[in-house]
């Protein structure tokens, strides 16, 4: 591997960390380059030198939710070294730094911290026994009377002698590795639980960190692609005469997905691009819209589907004399991601091999997809993950890396695939557009007593994970749609809404339409049953975590007490795999204007690593899922997407932003994930603020358009 | 050929006069702390000083930087018109931890130091309007609304 990677671009970055240390990122990876000649590493991760430097490699891509200062820190807890004087670098691609539970190197699913945690704790802990037997070697004394105390020594209380990691490093690497490794407990953590800064961040002030769009190699040609617009539409042929009359524009060819316009620029590929004339078969989705998609789905939730859950009798349930019903059809339309670097990637296929950069989620499916292009074992492979100018799960598509390759291929030069705003906006993977109809029966005392649901998307899963599509129906259904309250009769339904629209993960997957529809759903509920909306959550849920998380965030909010004159406030609770998220939403409505003014937000996440990056991923996924619920939307027409841009395509702004009030719930004994689940809870929220303020229930999305409708 | 002076240094580009500064400072002289996200000046990922003044680079072309100084971010803190401020700035924003993925930032310092450097103690609502083209999809806001009244000095 390193004979491929010497011969890559060198992006090496090396700064100046807190106090005076040096801390680095080498964004290559190159294991040559680390002096194996003399070093302890007792796995993949973690590489001490004589000198006493702790490299520790993170495979997770740094996308902004902290993975590159997380990771490290669960390392640094039980190698009991200090974090700020750790070497930190993003791994290559490779079977060594698969996932432990995915068994594939990807980053997603907030699956990060719940996966890695114990792994990197144990690892770390292996080489700090291995470096106490080594101490133990070297001063004939029992291991067990040694200890460290978090500054990278190893000492004698019974001598007063010491000796460094660096010191030790050879001598350790020469022990058996131990089979079993205790943890610490808790109450001795001195790394996990404290808010430690992140080590990018001082790179990303003063703009030496290295995107995928900054790649650079000796030779490169920038690309732009001109793809289909119609989904579910071919290229028939293309006149590139006046493209290539274009100054910078070097050469025109075709690849799976379009035309690929090369230059020796980025501008000057885009201008060449507006001077190809193409043809094309719009092939038979050619006049498909937003509003065709609506009304069909609408049919098929009111049509038998996929049976997702059945407990109890829903349907007896809701006939009984001494229940009210209620019933409610939501909409979502398509939303993207809008990651503020748009897609990108670059490929040099050369000399057998094939080198892939970029801003990657998924580097084993990235090497899986350039080998099979390429005609090249995956091991030929070798793929530098850079920093990712956001992701939100667009990054986990492989469509630029399979550009940049085959343009690479046809080229036989390095190129760069870079998207325009208009491509990333017209040819992401989105949200599906969701339609769900539900309903229920509370009775007499507020119990929700019934509860049914018919869900219609196109399911990213039929396209990512087939596998997991059993009996037809979404396995993210079930799951987020009904996992915090009881329910004693519940009726779920799915039907697969077989479009050409390609959708992905997008933010919070499945809870960010789930918790939606469920959490305005569960308002009517309350409202039809003459219960406080707040009351009414508690008492139907009986998760306790879910209830002291509710319970926060109605207290900090102040609940019931008087707001100001015109502000009204909403609540709801969401749960994405085991994290926990309940928030109330201030806003004052005007005519067809909305104001959010405070966003009340309990966050449960188990054991909290980095207590800083959790508050931060906290008021971040509040904008992003404000920002869809407002705004987000991707009409169809004609086949093809409508929008283009930020400016018929807008996204929260600095001056729409509220203001966020975190509460981080007690850590418990196990981490979850923290970049995601709160995401889903402050649109529905929102809506049932302005329920609240006006008696108007709004059921379709986005926001800005219901009050303008 | 333009010529314009980027970081204190002279370039004499040859390109043509519409091309976006943008690619000019990214793809022909090789600087790339300046970000490319929208093309069309919505974003402010690309914002630079132009003679002291917050442009979009993406939107202002090369025959309109001719004769002119650019600051871009990789040089910021250290040289040009509002070196102290973006300094200061540079430091509130490690303090305040804002950078989430970090791509939006070169433009949001940018956009940020000429606003202080007009307007030293600006107001909530003058940053809120200053700061209104430049997009965060990680929604930072709140810490760069915070860590721009660190820089300025100005409390709650």
């Amino acid at each position: 591997m390193s004979a491929i990677l010497n011969r890559g671009i060198f992006l090496k970055m090396t700064v100046a960390g807190g106090a005076g240390l040096a801390l680095g990122l080498d964004l290559r990876g190159d294991a040559a380059a680390k002096g194996q000649a003399a070093v302890f590493s007792p796995n993949a991760y973690i590489a001490i030198t004589p000198d006493g430097l702790v490299t520790v490699q993170v495979s997770k891509s740094e996308m902004g939710q902290g993975v590159m200062t997380g990771l490290p820190m669960t390392i640094a807890e039980e190698l009991d070294y200090p974090y700020e004087r750790m070497r930190i670098e993003q791994s290559p691609a490779g079977p060594e730094y698969y996932d432990p539970v995915s068994r594939s190197q990807q980053t997603n699913g907030s699956t990060t911290t719940p996966h890695m945690t114990d792994p990197m704790r144990k690892m770390g802990a292996t080489a700090r026994a291995m470096l106490l037997a080594a101490a133990a070697q070297k001063w004939g004394v029992p291991a067990a009377g040694l200890v460290t105390k978090g500054d990278g020594t190893v000492s004698d209380p019974a001598t007063g002698r010491a000796a460094s990691y660096g010191e030790l490093a050879l001598l350790a690497a020469l022990q058996p590795v131990p089979a079993d490794v205790k943890l610490k407990t808790p109450d001795r953590f001195r790394v996990i639980g404290q808010p430690k800064r992140r080590i990018d961040i001082p790179l990303k002030v003063n703009g030496r960190a290295r995107y995928g769009m900054d790649v650079k190699v000796p030779g490169m040609l920038y690309a732009s692609v001109q793809k289909p617009a119609v989904f579910g539409g071919k290229v028939v042929d293309f006149d590139a005469t006046e493209a290539l009359k274009v100054k910078g524009v070097k050469k025109v060819v075709q690849i799976t997905s379009g035309v690929a316009v090369l230059a020796d620029n980025t501008w000057s590929a885009m201008q060449g691009r507006f001077k190809l004339k193409v043809r094309y078969d719009d092939g038979k989705w050619a006049n498909l819209s937003s509003d065709q998609i609506f009304a069909e789905a609408e049919k098929l939730a009111n049509s038998p589907g996929a049976v997702a859950k059945h407990t109890g009798d829903a349907d007896a349930a809701m006939k009984r004399p001494d229940v009210k019903v209620v019933a409610a059809t939501y909409r979502g339309p398509y939303v993207a991601h809008a990651a503020m670097e748009p897609v990108n990637a670059t490929a040099w296929v050369h000399d057998g091999i094939v080198e892939v950069w970029g801003p990657i989620q998924t580097q084993t499916a990235a090497q899986n997809v350039a080998a099979k292009i390429a005609g090249v074992p995956v091991e030929k492979v070798a793929v530098t993950t850079t920093f990712l100018g956001g992701a939100f799960g667009r990054k986990n598509e492989t469509d630029p890396v399979e550009d940049a390759v085959e343009a690479s291929m046809k080229a036989g030069a390095p190129v760069k695939v870079v998207y325009s705003r208009e491509d990333d906006t017209q040819h992401d993977f989105y949200r599906s557009a969701n339609t769900s109809v539900f309903s229920g029966a509370v009775d007499s005392t507020g119990k929700i007593v019934a509860y049914k649901l018919h869900n219609v998307n196109t399911s990213q899963f039929k396209r990512r994970a087939p596998q997991s599509m059993a009996n037809g129906v979404d396995p993210s259904l079930v799951g987020s749609t009904v996992v915090v309250y009881e329910l004693p009769n519940v009726h779920a339904e799915y039907t697969y809404h077989d479009l050409p629209i390609p959708t992905g993960f997008w933010r919070a997957p499945s809870t960010n339409w789930n918790s939606f529809a469920t959490e305005v759903f569960i308002d009517e509920l309350a409202h039809a049953a003459g219960k406080d909306p707040y009351e009414f959550r508690r008492m139907n849920i009986k998760d306790p975590r879910a209830l002291r998380a509710l319970d926060a965030a109605a207290e900090k909010a102040g609940w019931g007490k008087p707001l100001p004159p015109g502000v009204h406030r909403g609540i709801a609770i969401t749960v994405l795999s085991n994290s926990i998220a309940a928030n109330v939403v201030e806003a004052s409505f005007s005519g067809k204007s909305v104001k959010v003014h405070r966003v009340v937000i309990a966050t449960d996440v188990g054991m909290i690593i980095n207590p800083a990056i959790v508050e931060a991923q906290a008021r971040s996924s509040v904008n992003y899922g404000l920002s869809a619920t407002l705004m987000g939307k991707i009409a169809i027409e004609k086949g093809r997407v409508v929008q283009n841009n930020f400016y018929d395509a807008p996204v929260l702004r600095h001056n729409q932003a509220p203001s966020i009030e975190v509460i981080l719930m007690p850590p418990g004994p196990v981490a979850y994930g923290t970049g995601e689940h709160c995401t889903s809870a402050v649109g529905p929220a929102l809506v049932n603020a302005y329920f609240a303020a006006t008696g108007k229930r709004v059921r379709s999305l986005p926001f800005n358009d219901a009050l303008n409708a | 050929m333009i010529s314009v002076n980027i970081n204190g240094e002279q370039h004499e580009l040859d390109v043509a006069p519409e091309m976006p500064l943008l690619w000019a400072i990214r793809d022909v002289v090789g600087l790339t702390g300046t970000k490319f996200g929208c093309g069309v000046a919505e974003c402010g990922c690309c914002t630079v000083h132009l003679d002291g003044n917050a442009v979009r680079s993406c939107s202002t072309s090369c025959a309109n930087a001719h004769g002119k100084q650019v600051t871009t971010i990789d040089v910021a803190g250290q040289k040009g018109e509002h070196k102290a401020i973006v300094a200061r700035l540079q430091e509130a924003w490690i303090v305040e931890q804002v950078p989430q993925c970090g791509y939006c930032q070169s433009g949001q310092i940018m956009q940020a130091a000429a606003l202080l450097a007009k307007t030293p103690k600006p107001t909530d609502e003058q940053i809120n309007t200053t700061m209104a083209g430049n997009i965060c999809r990680c929604g930072a806001y709140q810490s760069i609304h915070a860590a721009i009244k660190r820089a300025a000095g100005v409390t709650a």
